[in-house]
């Protein structure tokens, strides 16, 4: 197992570097420069040239991209000159307020998706399976931003149950309460759509193992039928379920971008989308390897899940 | 048999559902009301920096003009100078030495003394660029001083610039935030680390930056002119407009900036306020003067007549902008010439004109942007105009771009790429946006923002005139002949003058926005 966990820690280097290329060159490549950005109507090319000299930004490229590598691999990611500060501490605060709302959302839809989908299966045409297929079917053909301006309008504006935006109170403590007020709307919105996917995932997965021989023989000796649908069955189904689960981790991350935007929640979502629109560019390099290292590392993580409940799946 | 696999009877569930609104009632005492003598603004976006010098952003100046003071100051409800931090000021016959004589008894909030000094240590560290805190930079608009060559402290309480040559717009350029005073102790203290540490004169001091949630800044109790109402201000950064309107429904804010047109009618009843004010702002349409059908003054002229300026500005803009009539904004009222009255919506006119000239049919690249500062909703507009100028015989294709691809693609020039494009500009002085975007010297290829090749020596002259005359009326009189010409030979067309907007509450007293843009909250009340 360690062999095998180590030969995927090793296989991740070069797609890691495979991003630090693509990403510095898509920042390089795309119109409108940082200068240009900051200057605005100002920016006459007398007045680029000076700034992009004193942001660093008159050397090659293939230059850049290696001190910007170097500094890197030494833990430096680098000012971001939008928000005047070192990029790896805005991208840890930001990507922790994206950890808390992706992971609260992603735990909402890992545990309310199987759910559904067990229940789904086991009552199989049945009204709690027609329910929960009715159910899903809309969660999954709303967009999450528009669910979350409705809840909005609904459980802020009008009800008054949640304040509207942000993380934190602007004024009162930070206890855990005041979190979940405010976390509660955007974590919801967040995860709708992927419960949906992955209770459809768990029905059809459910009534898969449902079928098999082994599940009649545990009926037939007379095994609870809670014992075998949530013993027997599922943990064979999970097989199927947990890759489904790794791919709508990356979904619950990206879409987390919308959510963050809609709920100005300080995540590292909006911090890249404010710093595509002002080409900061160390700072969307920056957080992207961040981010894209940690789905990578994600992934190994539920291969290695999958392995150990399926050990045939290593080779 | 039906059987739940949660095992879940129909009482647990009662009890659990219970449970779940209980917690849900707890959590909603979190929903408080904002205190009062705390004011709470919705701001745009998260501020750059603190340091005056060294950010470019309207959204920052919000903050900014309420923490320093400059040496002097627009009056209130005009774009006129007056004393601040200096009390007065002498200008040299030849306009190139400007002496002002300092406040007394004025401190930073940090404790050390303004004086002449610090004064000289601010111009210094943003144009020197051997000044040991010239690196607590870029300082992108110090080119608004680049006419000063020397400043000296004669004595403690009176400053000298000497400028390399006479240059008007200084002193509306000293009102300007890149022209605040900061604290030198506090920029020697946290050097590159200032613009999270600012110090001032205000009327309010810095008290804390919550990244990403909250700026705030409590009142100077020994403020020069008078302590402010309010306790504290909170600044918070709220970038997507329908959350910014959702959060001042629902009572987490009571200060909205910028508010979307389609959001206002939410704001038609007795909890709110709308304010409005007409600021230096003009948005047009530059035309290729060089190339192409609108080289022919009359189809320049023929594209203003056939432009619906009065729809586009009520019903695209639902009545957030008036119709511009030329190249200066009316809120420059000393400069401005009222005489001008805005090119009528007059489509035969147009057609006429461009039978005249030959041009019928021609075919026009037209460039749009996505949005972008002072852009209001340029999407829209655009459409508009193209149908506009399609009614009359154009056959117009529009190309869009994002901001900053936008701005690279207009301001090298036109020349050889497109037919007409969208602009706006929002300045602090008469001088600058002709001086920058109209003279045969202001070509892309000399560095200017004409990127549509405008030329004509009577307007160059003026504004040269204009720009060395230390006498406003004088200066006055040339704009008025510049507004005139230019408006004759229409090298844009002038659409729209922006009215900037805010929502406050109905606790909020004593509110006004001003021509300037700038968001000044020293005499507000918030019960």
């Amino acid at each position: 197992m360690t062999g095998y966990i180590l030969k995927r820690l090793l296989s991740a280097i070069p797609v890691l570097l495979g991003i630090t290329v693509i990403v510095f060159l898509i920042m390089a490549l795309i119109p409108g420069d940082p200068a240009t950005a900051i200057l605005g109507s100002y920016a006459t090319p007398e007045n680029v040239e000076r700034l992009n000299r004193d942001l660093g930004l008159d050397k090659p490229l293939v230059q850049q991209y290696f001190i910007w590598l170097g500094n890197m691999l030494q833990g430096d990611f680098g000012t971001s000159f939008s928000l005047n500060r070192p990029v790896l501490d805005e991208v840890l605060e930001r990507f922790n307020a994206t950890l808390i709302l992706a992971g609260t959302a992603f735990v909402l839809c890992a545990v309310l998706g199987i759910a559904a989908g067990v229940v789904s299966a086991a009552n199989q045409y049945g009204w709690a399976d027609k329910a929960i297929t009715f159910a899903v079917l809309l969660g999954i053909s709303i967009p999450s931003f528009f669910l979350g301006m409705m809840m909005i309008l609904l459980f802020s504006v009008n009800l008054r149950w949640f304040p509207v935006s942000g993380m934190w109170p602007i004024y009162g403590d930070r206890n855990i309460s005041a979190l979940l007020s405010h976390l509660t709307l955007p974590a919801i919105a967040l995860a709708v759509v992927a419960t949906g996917v992955i209770a459809r995932l768990s029905r059809s997965a459910m009534l898969e193992v449902l079928r098999q021989d082994y599940i009649r023989t545990a009926r037939a000796k007379g095994v609870h039928e809670r014992g075998v649908i949530w013993r027997h069955a599922l943990r064979a189904a999970l097989v199927s379920i947990i890759p489904v689960l790794g791919i709508q981790a990356g979904f619950v991350l990206s879409g987390a971008v919308y959510i963050e935007i809609v709920f100005q929640w300080p995540g590292v979502g909006r911090m890249l989308v404010d710093a595509i629109l002002t080409r900061d560019i160390l700072l969307v390099q920056g957080g992207v390897v961040f981010v894209a290292a940690c789905y990578v590392l994600f992934n190994i993580v539920v291969d290695v899940a999958q392995t150990l409940l399926d050990p045939r799946i290593k080779t | 048999m039906l059987k739940s696999p949660f095992g879940m009877t129909r009482r647990g569930l009662l009890v659990a559902g219970t449970a779940l609104s209980l917690a849900l009632g707890g959590v909603t005492g979190a929903v408080a009301q904002t205190p009062p003598g705390v004011l709470i603004v919705g701001q745009i976006a998260e501020p750059k920096a603190l340091d005056p010098a060294a950010v470019t952003a309207v959204n920052d100046f919000r903050i900014l003009m309420n923490v320093y003071d400059g040496l002097v100051r627009y009056k209130d409800g005009t774009l006129e100078v007056e004393p601040a931090l200096a009390t007065g000021w002498e200008i040299s016959d030849d306009g190139t030495e400007y002496t002002f004589t300092l406040r007394e008894g004025v401190k930073f909030h940090d404790g050390s003394d303004f004086d002449a000094d610090a004064v000289v240590f601010n111009f210094e560290r943003m144009l020197n660029e051997d000044h040991p805190y010239y690196d607590t930079g870029p300082f992108p608009l110090a080119f608004f001083f680049s006419a000063v060559e020397t400043v000296e402290a004669v004595d403690p309480l009176t400053v000298k610039f000497t400028l390399n040559a006479p240059y008007a717009p200084f002193l509306s350029n000293l009102a300007y935030p890149t022209g605040l005073i900061v604290s030198p102790a506090a920029v020697e203290q946290h050097g590159a680390e200032f613009g999270r540490n600012p110090s001032g004169t205000g009327p309010f001091t810095f008290a804390e930056w919550r990244s990403n949630e909250a700026v705030v800044v409590e009142a100077n109790p020994d403020y020069w002119d008078g302590a402010p109402e309010l306790e504290a201000v909170v600044f918070r950064p709220i970038t997507d407009a329908n959350t910014r309107t959702a959060e001042m429904l629902a009572g987490g804010i009571d200060l909205m900036v910028e508010v979307p047109p389609v959001s206002l009618s939410e704001f038609q009843d007795d909890r709110f306020t709308v304010h409005e004010q007409a600021g230096p702002h003009v948005w047009f349409l530059i035309l290729n003067a060089k190339e192409g059908p609108f080289a022919d003054k009359r189809v320049r002229q023929a594209a203003n007549y056939a432009v619906n300026k009065a729809a586009i500005v009520n019903d695209v803009l639902e009545g957030t902008a008036e119709v511009a009539a030329g190249p200066t904004p009316p809120a420059f009222a000393w400069a401005y010439n009222d005489a001008l009255e805005p090119y009528p919506y007059d489509p035969e006119k147009a057609k006429e004109l461009i039978a005249e000239a030959g041009a019928e049919g021609a075919e026009l690249t037209f460039y749009v942007t996505e949005g972008g500062s002072g852009m209001l909703d340029p999407v829209a507009m655009g459409t508009a105009i193209q149908a506009d100028l399609e009614a009359v015989g154009f056959d117009v294709s529009i190309e869009t771009y994002e901001w900053n691809t936008f701005l690279g693609e207009v301001n090298p020039g036109l020349e050889g790429k497109a037919d007409m494009a969208e602009m706006a500009w929002m300045t602090n002085d008469p001088d600058t946006l002709p001086y920058l975007a109209l003279r045969t010297e202001a070509w892309p290829e000399s560095g200017g923002f004409n990127s549509g090749y405008y030329s004509n020596e009577e307007v160059d002259a003026l504004l040269e005139q204009a720009r060395v005359s230390t006498d406003q009326e004088e200066r006055a009189g040339l704009y008025k002949q510049m507004q005139e010409i230019v408006q004759e030979d229409a090298p844009w067309v002038f659409v729209a003058n922006w009215k900037q907007n805010a929502v406050t509450s109905d606790r909020v007293e004593n509110f006004s926005l001003q021509p300037s843009f700038f968001l000044l909250l020293g005499d507000v009340a918030k019960n």
